[in-house]
Parts: structure tokens; sequence; C-alpha cells
């Protein structure tokens, strides 16, 4: 199979698996069956790309122009890559988690939840791999239509609600702004491919630059810059999977993986540097970063309190874009990884909670370490990564970003990151510490009661990968170096 | 022989199938004459457009008799394309209609609906195809009055009194036409397009020609259902039976845009038009606030026909701001948009008839869980509505990306705004139908809903799916639509 056949088949197979899905109705073991082999057919796809795009390879195909100049193509280079194995590696144990939930939880209309995954998946790949701005845009909001009926599942007042701010939210700003970003872009330059260096420079002054960049960063909503950040504590009306894969993985880093393509491919680090066109998104993410953070704290729901944390952690990513230098984009690609290993154990543990326990509320889960102590420790170490503590990989990631703030000149930022990680501490620790240190209540039933097997592997799995990528975060780096000239090996 | 008179047949052969509509009287037989006509039309559209486009614009006179003494008949792009629209929707929407108008308007009348449909569509068709100003009103007033009598067949008693009212207007507004084409001859002494063009360059400044112009600009704009001159359409949609709603939205308001269009660019100096009178600057202004107001007043209706009636007079101001911009890509954005928006308001207002005719209604409180009942017609209308919001990969998004060019290449980051704004507002009062349709429980019925039978559903379909290829491959609308603007604009310099 060539490059391209396999790109194509990368975005366009997973949708194969919807008519399936849905003609399995009647017997789930044989629809869950489709899932899995499509999960770890994608993820096998995917994976087959990775040494030709680390030998420096860039495998592209372009099917055909939508309107003149403006064509639907693909092209794999390293932050795509990286994206994309993780969303697509990242699929598999949510879909073996999604099994033991689903079934666990009793949800209704499992076969529509099932077959709406697939369709998500495939419009993370291809925002993974477009080539354009255009192609890009095209697949950002298929995934907000493909997820949508995912947020609204239970059908009640409550799910109406937060899909109706989910939805109003990513495509007001996609539509009402990022939109708008596009065509400028189009219309100033010609072009809307992404190119190394960018395709700006020379096309648009500086103040010009800034506004376009304002109207990216908050057109690309996914990314949950303030104020337009609503839309994530809403969408956690969702199952619990959902959350996990949609809103700590493909969603939320499709989001800020447009963030890093725009900043690197559309405007170009040097472009930005000269017009200091990103100094305002600067402070912007670091209130983002701070605030959520605070707010996390206040939550008592344990989803909630994960949504802020995600919130507060997407603005890390941003504002190493915004400083506009090799080492913030590195630290920001790298932190894309390292968060979504992290994120999603926390979110599989929040539901193992729920459907072993049925708590949902962080001052409910006093002892629950003696009832559940895989769960709660393998939450621990997602914790310790999402923190940014050794050995968890989010170390080396909080690290470069660090990094990047001294080589752009913005010390002072530094501080930003370093108060952050300690209300990082403040609002993830104490679940753990509760539930291991606290006595249970006592009306609890004693024992063992963990979740279901199907739940349980997955989060032992992703929760040892957050630690195991500590030792593995040099090659995934390297990987990022060459979209970056100004790139300072760590 | 047949190829040199397919302009004349184009107009001719479904007039004279209506009267025969008439001899026939039995519904099968009718309702078969007409789809059969339709379908030629298209076949003859197809082939009139590719000519155009092709080989160059085609005339051809009337009986032999050339201009200034008969009528010319002249298929350019535009108007090729036009066209090709105008019997692709006949063409789909005949089929639909049998179901629905045996249910609407009953198996003894239906022989007359077929009859009066294939007159307007003569009407609609002639404005299109004719080079000559006198026989463009003559058409348009053949539209208006078969229009008036179908909506007049509407279940609902007050499709009487909407019929009326749009009557008025219309009657005003082709008074306003007849006047200004009269305004024009007296001033030329000419009535066929080309010439008058000819000799208005001359005499453009003269008070005579700016106020037949203002006569025919005004007439018009009563006609496509322009802010504030819109006040009729609601209720017309609203009342009209299932098929004649399709019809009608996809075709008679977009006709006159196409007229506005000729005139504008064709028979008036488009620098004398839109630089001396200023006329770019009132129609964007009317097309703002149509497109603010309308969107608007399409949000708080409680009744989902007549909400996705408002949306087509916002859906206008598209189109007359695309004209307003006066470039090639905003021109390009509002002939495609022309084009797109019929693909959409088609299959959403064909899949609103089929939950009228299972539903007998279609309020919004009555639509609670059709979405799960009607999965079909639902799915169409939900794509139907992604098209309107202007979501990529459907059509809408297309003609609104040329639109939004349009406006920035002029600078004009209001108007931008203002088209992107319309999207969001189009976002709420379809999102509204489709939380109703999916997200509220049922009400008790005695019956269980069913799915709207093939007949509706298969044409439905058609038009929902003719949205995602159109918004996939844009060869012909975007560009047989530039190709177009080229021309009209192509005249001016």
């Amino acid at each position: 199979m060539t490059p391209a056949m396999t790109i194509l088949f990368a975005v366009f197979g997973p949708l194969v698996a919807v008519p399936l899905i849905a003609l399995a109705d009647r017997s789930p073991n044989l629809r869950e069956a489709v899932t899995l082999v499509t999960a770890t057919t994608l993820f096998l796809l995917v994976l087959s790309l990775l040494p030709l795009v680390s030998a420096g390879d860039r495998p592209a195909v372009a099917l055909w122009e939508l309107m003149p100049g403006l064509a639907l193509a693909f092209e794999v280079e390293p932050l795509g890559m990286l994206f994309s194995l993780v969303a697509a590696g990242l699929w598999l144990p949510t879909a073996v988690y999604a099994i033991g939930y689903m079934r666990g939880h009793h949800e209704e209309h499992q076969t529509r939840f099932f077959a709406c995954f697939p369709i998500a998946l495939a419009a993370a790949m291809g925002i993974a791999f477009a080539a354009n701005m255009f192609t890009l845009f095209i697949f950002y909001e298929l995934l907000t239509l493909a997820t949508y009926p995912l947020v609204a599942h239970h059908q009640d007042e409550a799910a109406k609600r937060g899909a109706r701010v989910y939805f109003a939210t990513l495509i007001g700003t996609s539509i009402g702004l990022q939109l708008l970003a596009i065509v400028w872009t189009w219309q100033a330059t010609g072009t809307l491919d992404f190119r190394e260096g960018g395709i700006l420079a020379g096309h648009i002054g500086s103040g010009a630059a800034a506004v376009l960049l304002a109207l990216y960063m908050f057109g690309i909503g996914k990314a949950a810059l303030m104020p337009f950040h609503r839309w994530l504590p809403s969408a956690m009306v969702a199952p619990t999977p959902v959350s996990a894969l949609l809103h700590a993985v493909a969603v939320v880093k499709a989001g800020v993986f447009t963030v890093l393509k725009v900043v690197v491919y559309v405007f170009g680090l040097d472009f930005l540097q000269e017009t200091s066109a990103s100094d305002w998104l600067l402070f912007v993410a670091s209130f983002t970063l701070i605030s959520a953070s605070l707010i996390a704290l206040t939550r008592n729901n344990l989803k909630a309190r994960l949504a802020y944390s995600t919130i507060s952690q997407l603005a890390y990513i941003v504002l190493g874009a915004a400083l506009a230098t090799g080492l913030g984009v590195v630290g920001g690609g790298l932190h894309i990884v390292m968060h979504a290993f992290g994120k999603i154990t926390l979110f599989f543990c929040a539901g193992a909670i729920l459907v072993a326990a049925h708590k949902t509320d962080v001052d409910q889960l006093n002892g629950l370490g003696r009832r559940m102590p895989i769960t709660m420790l393998a939450f621990l170490l997602a914790a310790i990564s999402v923190i940014g503590l050794p050995p968890g990989g989010g170390a080396w990631s909080k690290f470069l970003l660090a990094a990047g703030t001294v080589q752009a000149d913005y010390p002072w930022l530094m501080a930003v990151y370093m108060l952050s990680s300690l209300l990082n501490i403040a609002y993830l620790l104490p679940i753990p510490g509760r539930a291991f240190f606290l006595p249970p209540p006592a009306d609890a039933p004693r024992g063992l009661q963990e979740a279901p097997l199907a739940c349980l592997i997955p989060l032992v799995f992703t929760a040892l990968g957050s630690i195991a990528l500590f030792f593995a975060a040099e090659p995934i780096a390297e990987l990022l170096m060459p979209i970056t000239t100004a790139g300072v090996t760590p | 022989m047949i190829a040199a008179n397919l302009p004349a047949l184009q107009v001719v052969l479904p007039l004279i199938a209506a009267p025969l509509c008439l001899l026939l009287r039995r519904e099968w037989a009718a309702w078969t004459l007409a789809t059969a006509v339709s379908w030629m039309c298209l076949a003859i559209a197809v082939l009139l457009l590719d000519q155009a486009l092709h080989v160059g614009p085609i005339r051809y006179f009337m009986g032999g008799w050339a201009p200034p003494w008969g009528i010319e008949y002249r298929i350019d792009a535009l108007n090729g394309f036009v066209l090709l629209l105008l019997c692709a929707i006949a063409a789909v929407t005949l089929p639909y209609a049998r179901r629905s108008v045996l249910e609407e308007i009953g198996r003894e009348r239906a022989y007359l609906f077929y009859t009066v449909l294939l007159l307007c569509f003569t009407g609609l068709l002639g404005i299109t195809a004719t080079g000559d100003a006198f026989n463009l009103f003559v058409f348009l007033e053949i539209s208006s009055l078969s229009s008036y009598i179908l909506i007049s067949m509407g279940r609902d008693r007050r499709a009487l009194t909407a019929s009326y009212q749009y009557l008025i207007m219309g009657t005003i507004g082709g008074t306003f036409v007849l006047i200004g084409v009269g305004y024009l001859y007296a001033a030329t002494g000419t009535l066929n397009m080309l010439d008058l063009a000819d000799r208005l360059a001359a005499i453009s400044d003269s008070r005579t020609v700016r106020t037949g112009y203002a006569f025919i600009l005004v007439g018009l704009s009563l006609k496509l259902a322009l802010f504030p001159l819109h006040l009729w359409l609601p209720n017309a949609y609203t009342y009209a039976p299932s098929a004649v709603t399709v019809f009608l939205a996809a075709t008679s308001t977009k006709v006159a845009v196409y007229a506005m269009l000729r005139f504008a660019f064709t028979v008036f100096d488009v620098s004398h038009a839109f630089g001396d009178i200023g006329l770019s600057r009132i129609l964007l202004l009317l097309a703002a606030a149509g497109i603010v107001f309308a969107s608007i007043t399409a949000i708080v209706q409680s009744d989902v026909k007549r909400s996705f009636a408002y949306s087509s007079v916002a859906q206008v101001g598209y189109m007359i701001l695309g004209i307003g911009l006066l470039n090639l890509p905003g021109l390009t954005g509002g002939i495609a948009h022309l084009f797109n928006h019929a693909l959409a308001k088609g299959a959403i207002f064909m899949a609103l008839g089929c939950i009228a005719l299972r539903l007998r209604s279609v309020q919004l409180q009555d639509m609670a869980g059709i979405g799960w009942q009607m999965p079909w017609t639902m799915g169409a209308l939900v794509i139907g509505g992604l098209s309107l919001i202007g979501v990529p990969l459907t059509a809408g998004f297309i003609s609104k990306w040329y639109l939004l060019l349009g406006a920035l290449e002029q600078e004009q980051w209001l108007l931008a705004l203002l088209i992107l704004g319309g999207s969001l507002l189009a976002v709420i009062y379809v999102w509204r139908v489709i939380e109703a349709a999916y997200l509220q429980p049922a009400p008790a019925r005695q019956a269980p809903v069913q799915e709207a039978p093939l007949g509706m559903l298969v044409p439905t379909w058609l038009l929902a799916l003719a949205n995602l290829y159109f918004g996939v491959h844009t060869e012909v609308t975007v560009g047989v639509a530039s190709q177009a603007a080229r021309l009209l604009l192509g005249a001016a310099s």
C-alpha cells in the first residue's frame, strides 16, 4: 500500500465502520467487534506512516479542488503524525473502556453511541493530516457535528442544555471568527497551504497580523481559550467515555493542534517574532491558565474539576505557541501527548468510580482507595503526569515549555507555569489523598469493588503509559524538532 | 430542426402541455404529462446551457422575425444556468407533488393544479429565456397570476388571504415593471434588451430613463421579496400547499433576482446604474437589513414553515448582497447562492411537506420527537438545514465563501461580519427544529407516526444529496456562476 493510500484509508476508512455498526444493532458483541477491529486497523495504518515521517518524508495526497485553488489535500508532517497517533492510539483503550462502561452503566442508544465514534475519529484524522487550512476547517466542523449526538446522548433536559452550549460555542466561534480569518488569509495571500516558515510574511502588516491571529485563536473554540471555554464543562453531560476520548483527546487536542498548525505553518515563528503579533496572546493564555486552575479548585464534581483542569492544560499549549519559539512549540506538541495520556486516565478513573461506586463528587471519595485501589493508584500516577512531576511524562513537556519562556525572553511567564503547576497539585492530589488516607464513611461496603475488567484494563494501560512516556520523551521531541528552525535539542 | 428551436421549445412545451392537462382531466394522466414535460424541459435546459457555455450566447428569433420587430430569446451562461435550476426543481417537484396534492388538494381538482403549475413554470421559464423587455413583463404576469391561484389552493383558509395579499403586492410590482418598460420604450423606441442597452448608453442621464429604471427596480424588488417589500412572502409560503411552497420557494424569487441582474447589468450601463444613482449602497443596506431582520423573525416563529419562509427573505438578502458588492467574487457568490439556496430550501420545504402529510401540522411543538419517527425525512431536513447555515461540504458553504471573499475584497468588514452573523442566526433557527425533533420526547399519540411515502422521500433526498454534491463538486455551480458574473461585469468595462 502506498503512503497516499494509507492516508486516505486512515481518513475515510473509519467511516466504513458506521453502517456496519448500525447493521449489527441486534448483536452487541458483533457491533463491538467492528469497533475494536476498526480502531486496531486505524492505529496500525497511522503507525505505518511513522517511519516515513521520522525519516523526513512528507507523504501527501491531493483529492480534488472544491473551488479553484482550494483543494481537499492531505500531507503528513510531524505535528500531524503525533496528533493522529495519539488520537488513533487512544481510541482502542477507549473502545474497550466504553464497552465496559456502557454495559456496566446500562446506557441506552448504544448503537448510535458506537456509530458516532468512527466519524469523530475520521474527522480527527482529517484534521491531523490536512495539507491546508481549508481542508482542516472542513474536518474541524465535521468533528463538531459528529460529536454533537454524543454530547446530547442522554436526551434529557441537562443533555439538551449542555449540547446546546457545546454546539453554539464551537460552531459560533468557527463560523463567526475562524472562517473569517481563513477567508482573510486566502484573500491576502492567495493560498491556504501549510508551509514551513508560514505564508503570511510580506502580505500583511503587524497590526493586521495581531487581529488575524486573534480571529484564529478565538475562532478555534476547541482550544477553549477564555472566554470561549464554557463548552468544555457543559460537554461533561456526555457519558464518560465520550469525555475521555473526545474532551481529553480528540476534540480539545484538535483545537490546540490547530493552534500550533496556524502558528507554525500559517504565520511562521519568525514572522510572529518580527511583528510581535502574538504578544497579547501571552496574557490571554496566562489568564486562562491560572484562572481555570483556580476554578478547578472550587469544583466539587469530579468531572467538572477535570474539565477545568483541561482548560488550564490547553492554555499551556496555547501559551507555548504564543511564545513563538522552537522550544515553546515542541513543548506544546509534546504536551499534547503527555496530557492526552494523563487526562484520559483521569476520566477513565472518574467513570470507573461512577460505575462501581456510583460517586460523582470529590467529597464522596473518602476511603475509596480501600475499595478501588487499582483505580485510585492509576489516578495518582496520571495526576503526577498532568501536574508535571517526574516520573510522569508531563514533566518533560512542562520543562520544555518553561525553557521556551526563557528562550523567548519572557522569564516572568515561567512563574505562570510554576504557579499553575502548584495549583494542579492543589486540585488533583487531594483526590487520591482522600481516597487513601481518609477513613471511609461508616455505611460504606467493605472489600474490593473495582469496576468491570473492561474498564480497569484500559485505565491501567493508559496510566502506565503516562509514566512510560517519561522515558520516551526524547524520540517524540526529536520527531517534532524539524518543524521549527529555531529549535534546540533538549 | 429540433436542435435549432430548443430555446422556443423550452418555453412552449409546458405552455402547450398546460391546456392539455385541462383536457385530460384525469389526475394520473395530468400528472404523467406534467412530469414528462418537466423532464423534457430539463433535458432541453441541459443542452441549452452546454451550448451557451461552449459555443457562446444563443440568439433565437421567435417566428423568424428579427429584432427589433420580433421577439428575441437569448440564452447565455447566466440565464442558461437559471433555466437549468428551474427545470431541475420542476423535475423533482412534480414526482414529489403527486401524493401531497392528492392529500391537500384532492383527486377531483388535481388536474387543475397541474395545469396551473405548468403555466407558472412557463412564465418563469419565459422571464428567464427572453431577451425582450416587454415579453419579460408578459411572462412575469403569467407566472404571477398562476402563483396566486396555486397559493390559494392551500388547505388552510388563510391561504385565500395570503393569496390575495400576494395578488395586491404582486400586481403593484408587475405594474411598476410595466411602467418602467414603457418609459424605456418611450425614450428609446425599442424593447429588445440589447438594443435598449445600445441606445440607453447615450441618454442614460435623462430623467425618463432614470424614472423607468427606478420603476423596474422597485417592481422587481417586490417580486423577489427584498426587505422591506417582502411582506407577501411569509404568508404565501406558509399557507400554500406543500408542493407549491417547494416550487415557488426554489424558483420564483430566484427568477426575479435574475431579472434584476439582467436589467441592472445588461440593459443598463453598470457604471451608470451603480455609480451615479448609488444603487450599490441602497442594495447593500437593504440586503443587510433584510438578513438581520428576517433571520431574527425566523427565530421566533412557532410555525416551522413560516420560520423558513422568513429565512428565505434573509437568503434573498445574501443574493442581493452579492449583486451590491459589484465585484467578481461577490457576484459569483450571489449567483451561486441563487442556485444553492434553491437546493437547500427545496429540500427543507419538501421535508416539511412530508411532515405535514403525516402530522397534519408543522408547528414546532408538534414536531417533538419526530426525528425518531420519521428518520429519513428529518435526515433530509438536517442536510438542508446545514446547507442553509453554510457548513463546509454543503452547497451553502460554497456561495457564502464567495460572498465573504467579495466583501473582504471591498474591505467591507461590517458586511463580512454580517454574512457570518446571518449564518449564526441560521444556526439558531435550524437548530431549534433539530432540538425539537430529536431531543424532545414525542407526545403520546393514538397512532404511531409513519415515515413519509417513498414517492415523496426520493425527491426530497435527491435535493438533499444535491446539497452535498454541489458542496463538494463546484465545477458546475461556481464555474458557471463565475462565467456569468464575468459576462455581466465584462459588459460594464
